[in-house]
Protein backbone atom coordinates (compact mmCIF):
# COMPACT_ATOMS: atom_id res chain seq x y z
CA UNK A 1 0.00 0.00 0.00
CA UNK A 2 1.32 3.37 -1.04
CA UNK A 3 -0.09 6.52 -1.11
CA UNK A 4 0.42 9.38 -4.28
CA UNK A 5 -0.47 12.98 -4.60
CA UNK A 6 -1.30 14.66 -7.65
CA UNK A 7 -0.51 18.53 -8.31
CA UNK A 8 -4.38 19.14 -8.70
CA UNK A 9 -4.10 17.97 -4.39
CA UNK A 10 -5.54 14.86 -4.85
CA UNK A 11 -4.25 11.44 -2.66
CA UNK A 12 -4.39 8.31 -3.67
CA UNK A 13 -3.88 5.06 -1.52
CA UNK A 14 -3.11 2.08 -3.73
CA UNK A 15 -3.51 -1.48 -3.00
CA UNK A 16 -2.96 -3.99 -6.12
CA UNK A 17 -4.46 -2.32 -9.17
CA UNK A 18 -7.20 -0.47 -7.11
CA UNK A 19 -7.17 2.84 -4.93
CA UNK A 20 -8.68 5.14 -2.64
CA UNK A 21 -8.97 9.00 -3.52
CA UNK A 22 -9.53 11.99 -2.06
CA UNK A 23 -8.41 15.71 -1.80
CA UNK A 24 -5.34 16.33 0.57
CA UNK A 25 -5.40 18.65 4.08
CA UNK A 26 -3.50 21.50 2.04
CA UNK A 27 -6.44 21.47 -0.54
CA UNK A 28 -9.65 21.57 2.15
CA UNK A 29 -7.82 24.44 4.03
CA UNK A 30 -7.56 26.74 0.79
CA UNK A 31 -11.39 25.49 -0.37
CA UNK A 32 -12.71 26.34 2.78
CA UNK A 33 -15.69 25.25 4.44
CA UNK A 34 -17.44 22.55 1.65
CA UNK A 35 -20.90 22.77 1.54
CA UNK A 36 -21.47 20.73 -1.39
CA UNK A 37 -20.15 17.67 -3.61
CA UNK A 38 -21.09 16.54 -7.07
CA UNK A 39 -19.80 12.65 -7.40
CA UNK A 40 -20.17 10.70 -10.49
CA UNK A 41 -21.40 6.88 -10.50
CA UNK A 42 -19.73 3.73 -9.68
CA UNK A 43 -19.21 2.19 -13.58
CA UNK A 44 -17.83 5.71 -14.85
CA UNK A 45 -14.79 5.15 -16.68
CA UNK A 46 -12.29 8.17 -16.90
CA UNK A 47 -9.44 9.22 -18.30
CA UNK A 48 -6.24 11.19 -16.73
CA UNK A 49 -7.17 14.82 -16.32
CA UNK A 50 -10.43 14.62 -16.98
CA UNK A 51 -13.46 16.09 -14.71
CA UNK A 52 -14.78 13.29 -12.14
CA UNK A 53 -16.43 15.61 -10.14
CA UNK A 54 -16.91 18.99 -8.32
CA UNK A 55 -16.29 20.43 -4.91
CA UNK A 56 -18.20 23.62 -4.29
CA UNK A 57 -17.45 25.66 -1.10
CA UNK A 58 -19.29 29.02 0.19
CA UNK A 59 -17.56 31.10 -2.14
CA UNK A 60 -16.31 28.90 -5.44
CA UNK A 61 -16.50 25.86 -7.12
CA UNK A 62 -13.30 23.79 -7.57
CA UNK A 63 -13.60 20.52 -10.45
CA UNK A 64 -12.05 17.20 -9.48
CA UNK A 65 -9.65 15.92 -12.16
CA UNK A 66 -8.82 12.83 -12.47
CA UNK A 67 -4.82 11.70 -11.68
CA UNK A 68 -5.27 8.46 -13.76
CA UNK A 69 -6.87 6.43 -15.89
CA UNK A 70 -9.35 4.42 -14.43
CA UNK A 71 -13.05 3.43 -13.27
CA UNK A 72 -15.33 4.10 -10.50
CA UNK A 73 -15.93 1.27 -8.17
CA UNK A 74 -17.32 3.15 -5.04
CA UNK A 75 -18.59 6.40 -4.27
CA UNK A 76 -18.34 8.03 -0.75
CA UNK A 77 -22.21 8.65 0.05
CA UNK A 78 -21.85 9.86 2.75
CA UNK A 79 -20.59 13.06 1.25
CA UNK A 80 -23.69 13.98 0.16
CA UNK A 81 -25.53 14.87 3.38
CA UNK A 82 -22.37 15.56 5.30
CA UNK A 83 -19.63 17.54 2.51
CA UNK A 84 -18.24 19.15 5.82
CA UNK A 85 -16.40 16.08 6.64
CA UNK A 86 -14.19 16.96 3.69
CA UNK A 87 -12.32 19.90 6.35
CA UNK A 88 -12.51 17.91 9.23
CA UNK A 89 -11.14 14.56 7.74
CA UNK A 90 -10.17 15.02 3.95
CA UNK A 91 -7.48 12.08 3.62
CA UNK A 92 -9.45 9.85 5.84
CA UNK A 93 -13.04 9.51 6.19
CA UNK A 94 -14.40 11.89 3.82
CA UNK A 95 -12.77 10.11 0.95
CA UNK A 96 -14.38 10.46 -2.33
CA UNK A 97 -14.00 7.48 -4.66
CA UNK A 98 -12.72 3.73 -4.84
CA UNK A 99 -11.64 2.95 -8.09
CA UNK A 100 -9.44 0.40 -10.38
CA UNK A 101 -6.64 1.76 -12.04
CA UNK A 102 -6.22 1.25 -15.50
CA UNK A 103 -2.68 1.75 -16.51
CA UNK A 104 -0.60 1.11 -13.37
CA UNK A 105 2.91 3.26 -15.10
CA UNK A 106 0.77 6.24 -14.60
CA UNK A 107 1.67 6.67 -10.68
CA UNK A 108 5.05 7.17 -11.78
CA UNK A 109 3.96 10.42 -13.02
CA UNK A 110 2.67 11.34 -9.19
CA UNK A 111 4.71 12.43 -6.07
CA UNK A 112 5.64 10.75 -3.10
CA UNK A 113 5.01 12.62 0.26
CA UNK A 114 8.02 14.47 -0.05
CA UNK A 115 7.36 15.82 -3.01
CA UNK A 116 3.75 16.95 -2.28
CA UNK A 117 5.10 19.08 0.94
CA UNK A 118 7.71 20.37 -1.54
CA UNK A 119 5.37 21.39 -3.59
CA UNK A 120 3.07 22.75 -1.12
CA UNK A 121 6.16 24.89 0.81
CA UNK B 1 0.80 53.46 -11.34
CA UNK B 2 2.15 50.59 -9.98
CA UNK B 3 -0.10 46.95 -10.83
CA UNK B 4 0.61 45.65 -6.59
CA UNK B 5 -2.56 45.84 -4.65
CA UNK B 6 -3.04 48.30 -2.59
CA UNK B 7 -2.71 48.36 1.31
CA UNK B 8 -5.57 49.46 3.72
CA UNK B 9 -4.55 51.05 6.92
CA UNK B 10 -5.50 47.42 8.85
CA UNK B 11 -3.42 45.10 6.58
CA UNK B 12 -1.00 44.69 9.36
CA UNK B 13 -3.82 43.50 11.32
CA UNK B 14 -5.56 41.12 8.90
CA UNK B 15 -2.05 39.92 8.63
CA UNK B 16 -1.63 39.43 12.70
CA UNK B 17 -5.10 37.55 12.48
CA UNK B 18 -4.17 35.32 10.29
CA UNK B 19 -6.27 36.26 6.96
CA UNK B 20 -6.27 34.77 3.43
CA UNK B 21 -5.29 37.81 1.41
CA UNK B 22 -6.87 38.29 -2.07
CA UNK B 23 -6.38 40.92 -4.78
CA UNK B 24 -9.88 42.26 -4.84
CA UNK B 25 -10.50 45.70 -7.11
CA UNK B 26 -6.86 46.28 -6.44
CA UNK B 27 -6.65 46.01 -2.87
CA UNK B 28 -5.09 43.31 -0.78
CA UNK B 29 -8.18 42.01 0.81
CA UNK B 30 -9.00 39.04 3.47
CA UNK B 31 -11.26 36.91 1.85
CA UNK B 32 -11.17 35.23 5.72
CA UNK B 33 -9.78 34.70 8.76
CA UNK B 34 -9.05 31.23 10.12
CA UNK B 35 -12.67 31.28 11.34
CA UNK B 36 -14.00 30.56 7.94
CA UNK B 37 -16.36 32.09 6.46
CA UNK B 38 -19.56 29.83 7.63
CA UNK B 39 -18.02 30.93 10.92
CA UNK B 40 -17.96 34.24 10.25
CA UNK B 41 -20.87 34.40 8.72
CA UNK B 42 -22.86 32.86 12.07
CA UNK B 43 -20.83 35.26 14.14
CA UNK B 44 -22.34 38.25 12.44
CA UNK B 45 -26.01 36.67 12.26
CA UNK B 46 -25.66 35.65 16.08
CA UNK B 47 -23.02 38.49 17.71
CA UNK B 48 -20.96 40.86 15.71
CA UNK B 49 -18.24 41.08 13.55
CA UNK B 50 -15.12 43.73 12.16
CA UNK B 51 -14.83 43.96 8.29
CA UNK B 52 -12.37 46.25 6.87
CA UNK B 53 -14.31 48.15 3.80
CA UNK B 54 -11.35 50.64 3.64
CA UNK B 55 -10.44 49.69 0.17
CA UNK B 56 -13.86 51.80 -0.54
CA UNK B 57 -14.17 55.08 -1.57
CA UNK B 58 -14.61 57.85 1.03
CA UNK B 59 -15.12 61.37 -0.18
CA UNK B 60 -16.48 64.54 0.88
CA UNK B 61 -18.23 67.26 -0.60
CA UNK B 62 -18.42 70.99 0.41
CA UNK B 63 -20.34 73.69 -0.98
CA UNK B 64 -23.70 75.36 -1.51
CA UNK B 65 -26.66 73.05 -1.73
CA UNK B 66 -24.76 69.73 -2.41
CA UNK B 67 -27.71 68.06 -1.84
CA UNK B 68 -30.15 69.51 -4.84
CA UNK B 69 -27.19 69.33 -7.36
CA UNK B 70 -26.18 65.47 -6.14
CA UNK B 71 -29.86 65.14 -7.23
CA UNK B 72 -28.97 66.06 -11.36
CA UNK B 73 -26.83 62.77 -11.08
CA UNK B 74 -29.06 60.42 -8.33
CA UNK B 75 -32.35 59.57 -8.44
CA UNK B 76 -32.68 59.64 -4.92
CA UNK B 77 -34.16 62.82 -2.99
CA UNK B 78 -30.58 64.22 -1.53
CA UNK B 79 -32.14 67.89 -1.55
CA UNK B 80 -34.19 66.75 1.36
CA UNK B 81 -31.45 64.65 3.44
CA UNK B 82 -31.80 66.20 6.82
CA UNK B 83 -28.11 66.61 8.66
CA UNK B 84 -27.07 63.41 10.49
CA UNK B 85 -28.90 61.24 8.28
CA UNK B 86 -27.64 58.74 5.34
CA UNK B 87 -29.35 57.54 2.60
CA UNK B 88 -28.65 54.69 0.01
CA UNK B 89 -28.61 55.73 -3.87
CA UNK B 90 -26.90 55.50 -7.40
CA UNK B 91 -25.38 57.19 -9.85
CA UNK B 92 -27.31 56.59 -13.23
CA UNK B 93 -25.73 56.92 -16.68
CA UNK B 94 -27.79 58.84 -19.84
CA UNK B 95 -29.58 55.12 -20.84
CA UNK B 96 -31.08 54.94 -17.20
CA UNK B 97 -28.75 51.78 -15.95
CA UNK B 98 -26.61 51.99 -12.80
CA UNK B 99 -23.10 53.61 -12.56
CA UNK B 100 -22.43 53.10 -9.13
CA UNK B 101 -24.27 52.59 -6.21
CA UNK B 102 -23.50 54.86 -3.01
CA UNK B 103 -24.55 55.68 0.52
CA UNK B 104 -24.34 59.83 0.59
CA UNK B 105 -24.55 61.24 4.22
CA UNK B 106 -25.48 65.19 5.30
CA UNK B 107 -22.77 65.42 7.78
CA UNK B 108 -23.99 69.05 8.54
CA UNK B 109 -20.98 71.28 7.33
CA UNK B 110 -20.50 68.94 4.47
CA UNK B 111 -22.10 65.87 2.80
CA UNK B 112 -19.55 62.36 3.39
CA UNK B 113 -20.26 59.80 0.27
CA UNK B 114 -18.93 56.24 0.17
CA UNK B 115 -18.59 54.55 -3.01
CA UNK B 116 -17.33 51.38 -4.02
CA UNK B 117 -13.93 50.59 -4.60
CA UNK B 118 -13.48 49.69 -7.94
CA UNK B 119 -15.50 52.62 -9.34
CA UNK B 120 -13.63 55.22 -7.63
CA UNK B 121 -11.62 56.29 -10.52
CA UNK B 122 -15.04 56.79 -12.47
CA UNK B 123 -16.91 58.61 -9.50
CA UNK B 124 -14.72 61.28 -8.51
CA UNK B 125 -14.05 62.68 -12.12
CA UNK B 126 -17.56 62.13 -12.49
CA UNK B 127 -18.69 64.51 -9.46
CA UNK B 128 -15.69 66.68 -10.07
CA UNK B 129 -17.13 67.62 -13.60
CA UNK B 130 -20.99 67.51 -12.57
CA UNK B 131 -21.57 69.30 -9.39
CA UNK B 132 -20.74 72.79 -10.23
CA UNK B 133 -19.25 74.92 -7.26
CA UNK B 134 -18.80 71.87 -5.17
CA UNK B 135 -15.06 70.75 -3.61
CA UNK B 136 -14.59 67.31 -3.93
CA UNK B 137 -12.38 65.92 -1.54
CA UNK B 138 -11.33 61.84 -2.12
CA UNK B 139 -10.02 61.04 1.10
CA UNK B 140 -7.04 59.13 1.95
CA UNK B 141 -6.17 58.70 5.24
CA UNK B 142 -8.78 57.17 6.77
CA UNK B 143 -9.46 53.48 6.95
CA UNK B 144 -13.53 52.39 6.98
CA UNK B 145 -14.85 49.64 9.32
CA UNK B 146 -18.17 48.29 9.72
CA UNK B 147 -18.96 46.15 12.64
CA UNK B 148 -22.43 44.55 12.30
CA UNK B 149 -24.54 42.14 14.04
CA UNK B 150 -27.32 42.01 16.53
CA UNK B 151 -24.16 43.07 19.32
CA UNK B 152 -22.59 45.53 17.57
CA UNK B 153 -24.74 48.33 19.89
CA UNK B 154 -22.76 47.04 22.95
CA UNK B 155 -19.14 46.49 21.09
CA UNK B 156 -19.52 50.41 19.38
CA UNK B 157 -21.59 51.43 21.83
CA UNK B 158 -19.76 50.55 25.06
CA UNK B 159 -16.57 52.50 23.60
CA UNK B 160 -18.54 55.18 22.37
CA UNK B 161 -22.02 56.08 23.89
CA UNK B 162 -23.58 58.65 21.11
CA UNK B 163 -23.70 55.54 18.94
CA UNK B 164 -26.70 54.07 20.99
CA UNK B 165 -28.27 56.96 19.85
CA UNK B 166 -28.32 56.54 16.59
CA UNK B 167 -31.33 54.92 14.60
CA UNK B 168 -30.24 52.95 11.21
CA UNK B 169 -29.35 55.35 8.51
CA UNK B 170 -28.03 58.16 11.13
CA UNK B 171 -24.55 59.84 11.56
CA UNK B 172 -22.61 61.77 14.27
CA UNK B 173 -19.22 62.43 14.81
CA UNK B 174 -18.14 60.88 17.88
CA UNK B 175 -14.59 60.43 20.19
CA UNK B 176 -13.57 56.61 20.37
CA UNK B 177 -10.85 55.69 22.57
CA UNK B 178 -10.40 59.86 22.04
CA UNK B 179 -10.06 59.09 18.45
CA UNK B 180 -12.73 61.32 16.32
CA UNK B 181 -14.35 58.97 14.26
CA UNK B 182 -17.23 59.33 11.72
CA UNK B 183 -19.88 57.26 13.18
CA UNK B 184 -23.11 56.09 11.16
CA UNK B 185 -25.56 53.21 11.49
CA UNK B 186 -25.64 51.34 7.99
CA UNK B 187 -24.40 48.21 6.65
CA UNK B 188 -24.49 46.00 3.82
CA UNK B 189 -25.15 42.34 5.59
CA UNK B 190 -28.79 42.57 6.94
CA UNK B 191 -27.92 43.62 10.26
CA UNK B 192 -27.85 46.05 12.74
CA UNK B 193 -24.47 47.70 12.98
CA UNK B 194 -22.04 50.66 12.33
CA UNK B 195 -19.74 51.61 9.39
CA UNK B 196 -16.90 54.00 11.28
CA UNK B 197 -14.19 55.96 9.20
CA UNK B 198 -11.25 56.29 11.35
CA UNK B 199 -7.98 58.20 10.90
CA UNK B 200 -5.81 56.14 9.58
CA UNK B 201 -2.84 55.75 12.42
CA UNK B 202 -5.62 55.21 14.85
CA UNK B 203 -7.49 52.43 12.63
CA UNK B 204 -5.48 49.84 14.26
CA UNK B 205 -6.07 50.85 18.03
CA UNK B 206 -9.96 51.35 17.31
CA UNK B 207 -10.80 47.89 15.44
CA UNK B 208 -8.44 46.08 18.35
CA UNK B 209 -10.87 47.85 20.69
CA UNK B 210 -13.45 46.47 19.32
CA UNK B 211 -12.47 42.80 18.51
CA UNK B 212 -11.26 43.03 22.40
CA UNK B 213 -15.19 43.13 22.78
CA UNK B 214 -16.42 39.55 23.51
CA UNK B 215 -18.81 39.06 20.99
CA UNK B 216 -16.86 40.96 18.23
CA UNK B 217 -14.62 38.36 15.72
CA UNK B 218 -12.87 40.04 12.69
CA UNK B 219 -14.61 38.71 9.23
CA UNK B 220 -13.82 38.54 5.72
CA UNK B 221 -15.28 39.45 2.01
CA UNK B 222 -16.32 35.84 1.61
CA UNK B 223 -18.99 36.36 4.42
CA UNK B 224 -19.60 39.89 3.35
CA UNK B 225 -20.53 38.49 0.68
CA UNK B 226 -23.37 35.75 1.32
CA UNK B 227 -24.64 38.16 4.40
CA UNK B 228 -25.33 40.75 1.86
CA UNK B 229 -26.76 38.04 -0.37
CA UNK B 230 -29.02 36.43 2.22
CA UNK B 231 -30.14 40.21 3.05
CA UNK B 232 -31.59 40.68 -0.79
CA UNK B 233 -28.98 43.31 -0.91
CA UNK B 234 -27.38 43.57 -4.79
CA UNK B 235 -23.17 43.80 -5.44
CA UNK B 236 -22.02 45.91 -7.82
CA UNK B 237 -20.35 44.01 -11.50
CA UNK B 238 -22.85 41.05 -10.25
CA UNK B 239 -26.05 42.34 -10.17
CA UNK B 240 -26.45 45.56 -10.88
CA UNK B 241 -24.29 47.17 -13.68
CA UNK B 242 -23.88 50.42 -16.37
CA UNK B 243 -27.06 48.17 -18.53
CA UNK B 244 -29.40 47.16 -15.50
CA UNK B 245 -31.90 50.12 -14.95
CA UNK B 246 -32.81 50.60 -11.20
CA UNK B 247 -36.70 49.27 -11.74
CA UNK B 248 -35.10 46.28 -13.22
CA UNK B 249 -33.31 45.78 -9.77
CA UNK B 250 -35.56 45.96 -7.92
CA UNK B 251 -34.25 48.98 -6.56
CA UNK B 252 -37.68 50.94 -7.16
CA UNK B 253 -37.54 51.47 -3.29
CA UNK B 254 -34.78 53.18 -2.71
CA UNK B 255 -36.04 56.02 -5.20
CA UNK B 256 -38.58 58.73 -3.26
CA UNK B 257 -41.96 59.67 -4.83
CA UNK B 258 -40.82 62.55 -5.98
CA UNK B 259 -37.59 62.12 -7.40
CA UNK B 260 -40.30 59.03 -9.87
CA UNK B 261 -42.64 62.09 -10.24
CA UNK B 262 -40.66 65.07 -11.39
CA UNK B 263 -37.87 62.77 -13.01
CA UNK B 264 -34.93 65.30 -13.36
CA UNK B 265 -31.68 62.64 -13.22
CA UNK B 266 -30.02 60.66 -16.30
CA UNK B 267 -32.20 57.98 -17.59
CA UNK B 268 -35.28 59.15 -15.88
CA UNK B 269 -36.83 58.80 -19.17
CA UNK B 270 -36.09 55.17 -19.28
CA UNK B 271 -36.98 54.73 -15.20
CA UNK B 272 -40.46 56.07 -15.45
CA UNK B 273 -41.17 54.28 -18.46
CA UNK B 274 -40.43 51.10 -16.88
CA UNK B 275 -42.21 52.21 -13.31
CA UNK B 276 -45.15 52.61 -15.57
CA UNK B 277 -45.32 49.42 -18.15
CA UNK B 278 -42.97 47.55 -16.07
CA UNK B 279 -39.66 46.55 -17.25
CA UNK B 280 -38.06 43.83 -19.49
CA UNK B 281 -36.60 42.16 -17.17
CA UNK B 282 -36.30 41.82 -12.93
CA UNK B 283 -33.81 41.07 -10.57
CA UNK B 284 -35.09 38.25 -7.90
CA UNK B 285 -34.25 35.85 -5.03
CA UNK B 286 -33.97 32.16 -6.55
CA UNK B 287 -33.51 29.58 -4.29
CA UNK B 288 -32.17 25.89 -5.60
CA UNK B 289 -34.55 22.95 -4.39
CA UNK B 290 -31.04 21.08 -3.78
CA UNK B 291 -27.55 21.74 -1.98
CA UNK B 292 -25.88 22.49 -5.57
CA UNK B 293 -25.03 26.28 -5.67
CA UNK B 294 -26.25 27.95 -8.46
CA UNK B 295 -22.81 30.70 -9.27
CA UNK B 296 -23.44 34.05 -11.49
CA UNK B 297 -23.51 33.02 -15.22
CA UNK B 298 -26.20 29.98 -14.52
CA UNK B 299 -28.65 29.97 -17.01
CA UNK B 300 -32.53 29.96 -16.05
CA UNK B 301 -34.53 28.58 -17.79
CA UNK B 302 -38.81 28.28 -16.97
CA UNK B 303 -41.12 25.27 -16.60
CA UNK B 304 -42.04 24.57 -20.51
CA UNK B 305 -37.71 24.58 -20.84
CA UNK B 306 -37.49 28.24 -22.41
CA UNK B 307 -33.69 30.35 -21.10
CA UNK B 308 -35.48 33.60 -19.22
CA UNK B 309 -32.52 34.59 -17.50
CA UNK B 310 -28.99 34.29 -15.65
CA UNK B 311 -27.95 33.89 -12.19
CA UNK B 312 -26.13 37.01 -11.09
CA UNK B 313 -24.94 36.34 -7.58
CA UNK B 314 -24.94 32.73 -5.83
CA UNK B 315 -23.29 31.18 -2.67
CA UNK B 316 -24.18 29.44 -0.39
CA UNK B 317 -26.35 30.52 2.76
CA UNK B 318 -25.04 29.50 5.78
CA UNK B 319 -27.99 31.38 7.57
CA UNK B 320 -30.69 29.71 5.70
CA UNK B 321 -28.44 26.45 5.58
CA UNK B 322 -28.15 26.01 1.92
CA UNK B 323 -27.68 27.47 -1.49
CA UNK B 324 -29.45 30.93 -2.26
CA UNK B 325 -29.18 33.43 -5.42
CA UNK B 326 -30.40 36.43 -6.90
CA UNK B 327 -30.62 36.96 -11.13
CA UNK B 328 -32.91 38.57 -13.45
CA UNK B 329 -35.96 36.99 -15.46
CA UNK B 330 -37.92 37.89 -18.31
CA UNK B 331 -41.30 39.55 -17.90
CA UNK B 332 -44.10 37.70 -17.55
CA UNK B 333 -41.76 35.51 -15.08
CA UNK B 334 -40.41 36.20 -11.84
CA UNK B 335 -43.71 36.26 -9.14
CA UNK B 336 -42.74 34.77 -5.87
CA UNK B 337 -43.59 30.31 -6.35
CA UNK B 338 -43.04 30.28 -9.73
CA UNK B 339 -40.57 27.12 -10.12
CA UNK B 340 -37.74 27.63 -12.83
CA UNK B 341 -34.67 24.92 -13.84
CA UNK B 342 -31.01 26.39 -13.23
CA UNK B 343 -28.64 24.73 -15.55
CA UNK B 344 -25.47 23.95 -13.73
CA UNK B 345 -22.68 21.89 -15.20
CA UNK B 346 -25.11 21.37 -17.85
CA UNK B 347 -28.12 19.52 -16.13
CA UNK B 348 -31.46 20.86 -14.91
CA UNK B 349 -31.81 21.84 -11.19
CA UNK B 350 -35.30 22.62 -9.79
CA UNK B 351 -35.31 26.31 -8.03
CA UNK B 352 -37.89 28.30 -6.45
CA UNK B 353 -38.53 32.32 -7.33
CA UNK B 354 -38.88 33.76 -3.67
CA UNK B 355 -39.15 37.20 -2.47
CA UNK B 356 -36.12 38.89 -0.82
CA UNK B 357 -34.52 39.17 1.54
CA UNK B 358 -33.89 35.49 2.36
CA UNK B 359 -32.84 36.53 5.89
CA UNK B 360 -34.89 39.32 7.43
CA UNK B 361 -33.14 42.27 7.86
CA UNK B 362 -32.47 43.41 11.74
CA UNK B 363 -31.97 46.81 11.75
CA UNK B 364 -32.88 49.05 14.17
CA UNK B 365 -35.48 52.28 13.06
Amino acid sequence: MATYYSEEHEWLTVEGDTATLGITKHAAEQLGDVVFVEQQEAGDEFEKGGEIGVIESVKAASELYAPVDGEITEVNEALADNPGALNEDPEGEAWIYKIKIADAAQLEDLMDLDGYKALIG
Amino acid sequence: MSDAPKRTPLHSLHVELGGKLVDFAGWEMPVQYPLGIMGEHKQCREKAALFDVSHMGQVILRGENVGEKLEALCPQAYATLKPGKARYGFFTNADGGIMDDLIVSNAGDYYFVVVNAALRHQDIPHMREHLDGVEVVEIFDRALVAVQGPAAENVVGDLCPAARDLKFMETTEAPINGVDCRISRLGYTGEDGYEISIPEDKAIEVSKAFLAHEDCEAAGLGARDSLRLEAGLCLYGNDIDQSTSPIEASLGWAIQKRRKEEGGFPGADRVQKELAEGPAKKLVGIKPDGRAPARQGVEIQCAEGNTIGQITSGVFGPTVGGPVAMGYVSKGHGEPGETVNLIIRGKPQPAQIVALPFVKQNYKR
